[in-house]
């Protein structure tokens, strides 16, 4: 008996189309692109306009195949970035089909016939999509004798971007990135047919917090940057992958560098984050790290002179010791937003086992005690499994934006905000005070409130906006909450109130890369490790256990927040302090902490550079920035995103070698001695069951306006470039910022009696800024300012809050 | 058949009447009649009446109208809009201007007809911004027929509004590509959207829209009146009813000649007066440039959608151009690609670049700097940008150069003997 051959016939699933491909049968998902599909078989299709992110545009024709449809052949080769797939369709590529081949060949002589051939001083040549297509598809001699098209080259479309006509090849992945992804359309098609090209409206440059990615997806180098053009040639750079170092989003990065220089920056490819971008801040900002004013040595205060001078490690060290440990149970320890878990987890460590205290909080902005019950019951412990995603916020139908200025704060939590709502499946509202352009970007509504009356709004949303409560109780749809709740009472507890009414869950999307980790592992006066409380006996047993303390050893008083520890320090109470990276002008009250750190007995800086803080520190001790270190980020999801260290021997050490080291003089052990055996530590004391912290129950207040004459309320953040020392050494970068102005209502302005005059001058007790201003749709009553922009550093001159009065008066002639 | 059949002159039989263009004379010959059948039926009615007529476009494309009015969804979720196509851009082409001057209201009954049978409340007739006198004719035969109750709310009693919104174009060949038109509509740059979706699912803002030239809309009304028997009476079995022909170039008199769809050349150019002082014929265009040109061989060939196609070219806008003896193709063709050159709207590859390219090659022969190999370059680059482009413009860029070097290949050869000769002797003593 002969057994019948097996047919290996293909399952079609639900949902799913069968095709043939070059002669091979395939199973593709409906609406799948043709070049997708085949892209999965190893068959790669030649293509520029083409982007998977990016709405199809059909416009290079670089992609053409051979389709046959219900056995008939179409009559011209299709376009496979377009054509989607279809039962029964049976496709021929470059590959069996010579008049696809043909097609391609063409297309590819007809994008070189005016194109400059200027590789050898082109950024793109040796990476090169149109260099390696056409050496793959292309002619190998040219059969064009004419003349090519010229033109002037480059202009620059803002500070950071170039474009060099000649080289662009029209394929439109710039533009429809700007209209579609970004929502930045300042870059546009103009004039046609040959003449065609990219250009920007007069006076009006191409300024994007995103910019940078389509120098990344231009197939051609008709886009570079001003920071990198002409700096080095692909094929010289060594690539490491990395992590983005500034905001919460934790984007996946690529750093090019060479001879322990980087070079630039690009956006790495994570579908769960950042999908293929980053913003211009994650790109462009690196340079700080070389800036002049870089602390490569450990420093010593001299007695006598009073000023610091280079030490050796073991000097510094054992000064350092020395003083802390006289000052064990009286030092706070502030570490700066900005650590990675393992260096955040040093400190924490550092704080219970060398100094014996709670006093430590990493944030070095305005915070509350709601803030910290909040962290501590909410926000600590939430996995990319159990709390929101950036797929999460994708797929939500609601989500609300509270005190959060997604496009300023977190990026590319922005872009996913942007792509949900413009395929129309999310709607987003945001409470906020004005109209700002993450708003308009996001198809959002805005539900104004003064500063302030935020937590009042969310008490409200029942009674007032029932869509935005509707909405919200649609499975699925979240709650996204910034660093600025700290500043208005009652918030936290509002959203917690209204997410149990909806059961809408709430994300916290702080500003700074490190916060998210920092809370992970206790840099917090009420939290241990693991969200463990400190006032919880069990809790502290088990951290013991895993650190190998004697029982009862731990500090089982909360400690001070930075507020407090900054108190504590300026009236004596502390006598010394531990400072990461920390800005003083970010605090509350910038004054308080210079006289903290004047007044404290024993300032020790653990620093990148010179700062206000290592004006006052005793001693100074230099930290590796995070391209010279290893480590993780957890990102706002709660996501770990470990990296290595990019560049090695630069003899920089991360905070954590440096803590454990000192821990050691101060008879201590930590065992940080690198971030790999930090993180082993950190692990070994794995999850918990103790307590967990109870929610913050705080009342709501009705934010009422100033009653004086010439008062407002300020409503304030920060923007994404402005003033932050990570920035420095960018001007490129810094040309493409947002123009530094006050906003008000029209109505307010003529209140204020502001109206006629061209710019505002905004006062406390504390100082005064000048800004122009523009009318924006604030509620009455309400100025707005930047953060810390240009002259407007509003913690530092005005020592103000969000929601605090301030004096506005005209402010004359600019 | 060597002459005409004498057809009653369809759509151009009012031209010639005083004040043609006034709703008065309109109404004294027939003008609104079909308007009052219409709204007596039902829109699936009309549509149907339509399809039974057969009336194909007369935009270039020859798409069957009915079939495309009944792509249009049965329901009104969004507005729905019928946008005229006036662009009339195809070189060679003067018809619809004519009949817009002539006799505009034949076109705003047909309009009223075609968006009640498609469930429209607005209609946009897109005129090329170029012929103002054109755009006023219109503006002032919509403002008559509105204060005649013809259009408006409640036309003639009937429960159904409809505004007419006459547009003047910005002046670009693309922007009579239909959806291209709608974007220059749209107030944006005119380059032609992907497909789909097709304009009656998402057309002018994302709405369910069908664009018709303005010769097809003008004959509805007849169709309405006379039924779809009687439409079929004139043309062939597939390509039914009748046409204006526009002639121009070297005959005695230019101009647009009403004849049902299948007249040939010769009986077109008798009615024209025959080729202008006896010289005779070279070469022309049965429908504008974009059209690959025929020859005197030619002369029988049916003008309907199949006899053109069979004979190896497009029946396209019915643009007849006519070149005699004296005209050198290859000087013609440069004219028409450097037209295409100019009108490419650059958003796709091969139209874009190759044009750039033909025309200089073009340009550099007709100066008599050709080569044999920049014949063969020509083809292949035509060939590279035929049916490779995003839209039809590229196509009809290569027309004249394809059929004109498969014509009149000797005129080309002629081009490049100064380099033959050139090659023939060594350029240098001694260099060979
Ligand atoms: C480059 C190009 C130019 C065109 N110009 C016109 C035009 O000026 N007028 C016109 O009616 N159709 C023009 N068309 C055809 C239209 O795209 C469309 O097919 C037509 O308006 C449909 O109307 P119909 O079905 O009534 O013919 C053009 C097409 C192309 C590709
Ligand atoms: S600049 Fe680059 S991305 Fe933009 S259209 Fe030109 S080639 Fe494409
Ligand atoms: S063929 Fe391409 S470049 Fe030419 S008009 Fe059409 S879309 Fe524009
Ligand atoms: S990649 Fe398909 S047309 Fe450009």
């Amino acid at each position: 008996m002969t057994v019948a051959p097996e047919k290996n016939e293909l399952v079609v699933p639900e949902g799913h189309v069968k095709l043939v491909i070059d002669g091979i049968e395939v199973v593709a998902p409906k609406g799948e692109l043709l070049i997708r599909t085949a892209e999965r078989m190893g068959i790669t299709i030649p293509r520029f306009c083409d982007h998977p992110l990016l709405d199809p545009a059909g416009a290079c024709r670089q992609c053409l195949v051979e389709v046959e449809m219900g056995g008939r052949p179409m009559p011209k080769p299709q376009a496979s970035c377009t054509i989607t797939v279809a039962d029964g369709m049976v496709v021929k590529t470059q590959v069996t089909s010579p008049v696809a081949d043909k097609a391609q060949q063409g297309v590819m002589e007809l994008l070189l016939i005016n194109h400059p051939l200027d590789c050898p001083i082109c950024d793109k040549g040796g990476e090169c999509p149109l260099q390696n297509q056409a050496l793959a598809h292309g002619r190998t001699d040219s059969r064009f004798v004419d003349r090519k098209r010229t033109f002037a080259k480059p202009i620059p479309i803002s500070t950071q971007v170039l474009l060099d006509r000649e080289r662009c090849v029209l394929c439109q992945r710039c533009t429809r990135f700007s209209a579609q992804i970004a929502g930045d359309p300042f870059i546009e098609l103009l004039e046609r047919g040959a003449q065609q090209q990219i250009g920007i409206a007069e006076e009006k440059p191409f300024q994007s917090y995103f910019s940078g990615n389509t120098i990344q997806i231009c197939p051609v180098g008709a886009l570079t940057s001003a920071a990198y053009r002409f700096r080095s040639r692909p094929f010289d750079l060594v690539s490491t992958p990395g992590v983005c170092e500034h905001c919460s989003s934790g984007c996946a990065e690529r750093t090019d560098w060479r001879r322990g220089k980087v070079m630039r920056k690009l956006a790495a490819n994570d579908p769960e984050v950042n999908e293929e971008w980053i913003c211009d801040k994650g790109r462009f900002a690196f340079r700080y790290t070389g800036a002049a004013d870089r602390v490569l040595r450990p420093m010593v205060r001299d007695k006598a002179t009073g000023e610091l001078k280079q030490a050796s490690w073991t000097e510094a060290l054992q000064v350092a010791a020395e003083a802390l440990t006289k000052a064990r149970g009286s030092a706070g320890v502030l570490t700066g937003g900005r650590l990675t878990l393992e260096d955040a987890y040093a400190y924490s460590k550092f704080a219970r086992v060398a100094l014996g205290t709670n006093d430590i909080d990493f944030r070095a902005r305005p915070h509350s005690r709601e803030e910290q019950e909040f962290l501590a019951s909410t926000v600590v412990g939430t996995t990319p499994e159990t709390g929101v995603t950036f797929t999460g916020i994708e797929a939500a139908p609601t989500v609300l934006c509270v005190a959060f200025e997604p496009e300023e704060e977190a990026p590319i939590v922005f872009l996913r905000l942007r792509k949900a709502a413009r395929k129309g499946r999310t709607k987003v509202f945001h409470i906020g005070q004005w109209t700002s352009p993450a708003v308009e970007k996001t198809f959002g509504t805005l539900l104004a409130t003064p500063p302030g009356g935020e937590a009042a709004a969310v008490d409200a949303l029942s009674s007032h906006a029932p869509d935005v409560t509707e909405g919200l109780g649609k499975p699925g749809s979240v709650i996204l909450v910034g660093e600025r709740a700290a500043q208005v009472p009652g918030l936290f507890s509002a959203l917690l109130r209204l997410s149990e009414q909806t059961g809408a869950r709430i994300a916290w999307i702080p500003r700074r890369a490190g916060e998210r980790g920092a809370v992970e592992v206790g840099a917090l006066p009420t939290l241990l490790p693991g969200g463990r409380l400190v006032a919880d006996a069990a809790a502290r047993a088990e951290v013991e256990q895993a650190w190998g303390l004697e029982p009862g050893s731990l500090p089982d008083v909360p400690g001070r927040d930075t507020n407090g520890i900054i108190e504590a320090a300026a009236n004596g109470e502390l006598r010394a302090l531990v400072v990461g990276g920390v800005d003083p002008y970010d605090l509350p009250d910038p004054q308080l902490a210079l006289k903290a750190l004047r007044t404290a007995d024993f300032v020790l800086s653990l620093e990148l550079r010179h700062s206000a803080v290592t004006e006052f520190a005793d001693v100074v001790l230099p930290i590796a920035p995070s391209v010279e270190k290893a480590g993780t980020f957890l990102n706002w999801e709660g996501r770990r995103r470990e990296f290595g260290t990019t560049l090695d021997g630069t003899g920089a050490l991360p905070d954590c070698r440096v803590l454990d080291t000192l821990a050691v003089e101060m008879d201590a052990d930590l065992f940080t001695q690198t971030p790999t055996a930090a993180a082993g530590d950190l692990a070994r004391l794995g999850t918990t069951s103790t307590a967990r912290a109870a929610a913050p129950t705080v009342e709501s207040r009705q934010q009422s306006l100033p009653q004086s004459d010439g008062q407002a309320l300020l409503a304030t953040w920060r923007q994404l470039l402005d003033n932050g020392s990570l920035q420095e050494e960018e001007p490129h970068l810094a040309g493409t910022a947002r123009r530094v102005v006050a906003r008000l209502s029209e109505h307010t302005a003529e209140v204020l009696g502001v109206d006629k005059a061209e710019t505002v001058r905004v006062s406390t007790d504390r100082g005064s800024v000048t800004v122009p201003f523009e009318y924006a749709d604030l509620p009455d009553g309400v100025v707005w300012l930047p953060g810390n922009s240009g002259d407007v550093r509003v913690r530092r001159e005005l020592g103000a809050l969000h929601g605090s009065p301030v004096n506005v008066h005209p402010g004359g002639t600019e | 058949m060597s002459t005409v059949d004498p057809v009653t002159p369809v759509l151009t039989k009012r031209w010639l009447s005083p004040r043609s263009w006034s709703i008065q004379t309109y109404e004294q010959l027939e003008g609104y009649t079909a308007l009052r059948k219409a709204l007596t039926a039902t829109p699936e009615q009309i549509v149907q009446v339509v399809k039974d007529s057969g009336l194909r476009g007369r935009g270039g494309a020859g798409f069957p109208s009915g079939l495309k009015w009944s792509f249009m969804p049965p329901n009104e979720d969004k507005p729905h809009y019928l946008v005229i196509n006036a662009d009339e851009g195809e070189p060679g082409t003067c018809k619809d201007i004519p009949l817009m001057m002539a006799d505009p209201h034949s076109l705003i009954e047909g309009c009223v007809i075609a968006s009640y049978a498609m469930r429209s409340h607005h209609c946009f007739i897109y005129v090329r911004g170029e012929v103002l006198h054109c755009i006023r004719r219109l503006n002032a035969a919509v403002k008559e027929a509105k204060a005649a109750g013809y259009l408006g709310e409640n036309i003639l009693g009937s429960g159904y509004d409809l505004e007419i919104t006459v547009h003047a174009g910005a002046g670009a060949y693309i922007c009579g590509e239909e959806t291209a038109l709608l974007d220059s509509l749209e107030g944006r740059r005119g380059q032609p959207r992907l497909k789909p979706p097709f304009p009656a699912a998402a057309g002018l803002y994302a709405a369910p829209t069908t664009v018709n030239n303005v010769e097809t809309i003008a004959s509805v009304p007849y169709i309405i009146n006379g039924g779809s028997d009687w439409f079929r009476r004139m043309g062939t079995e597939k390509s039914p009813g009748p046409k204006i022909y526009s002639i121009s170039g070297h005959v005695e008199r230019p101009g647009q000649y009403e004849a049902p769809l299948g007249t040939t050349l010769r009986q077109l150019l008798e009615m024209a007066g025959g080729m202008k002082d006896g010289i005779p014929l070279k070469f022309w265009t049965p429908g504008g440039s974009s059209t690959p040109m025929f020859t005197a061989e030619h002369l029988d060939v049916p003008l309907d959608f199949e006899g053109a196609a069979e004979a190896g070219s497009m029946l396209g806008t019915t643009a007849v151009q006519v070149f005699n003896e004296t005209v050198s193709v290859p000087w013609a063709v440069m004219k028409w690609t450097q037209f295409y050159k100019h009108e490419s709207c650059g958003k796709c590859t091969p139209c874009r670049e190759g044009t750039y390219w033909l025309v200089q090659i073009l340009e550099r022969m007709v100066d008599g700097n050709g080569t044999e190999e920049d014949i063969d370059t020509l083809l292949d680059v035509c060939d590279n940008v035929l049916g490779r482009s995003f839209c039809a413009l590229g196509d009809g860029a290569v027309s004249p150069i394809q059929s004109g070097i498969k014509y009149f290949r000797d005129e080309f050869l002629a081009l490049c003997q100064k380099n033959r000769e050139k090659n023939r002797k060594p350029a240098m003593a001694g260099a060979n």
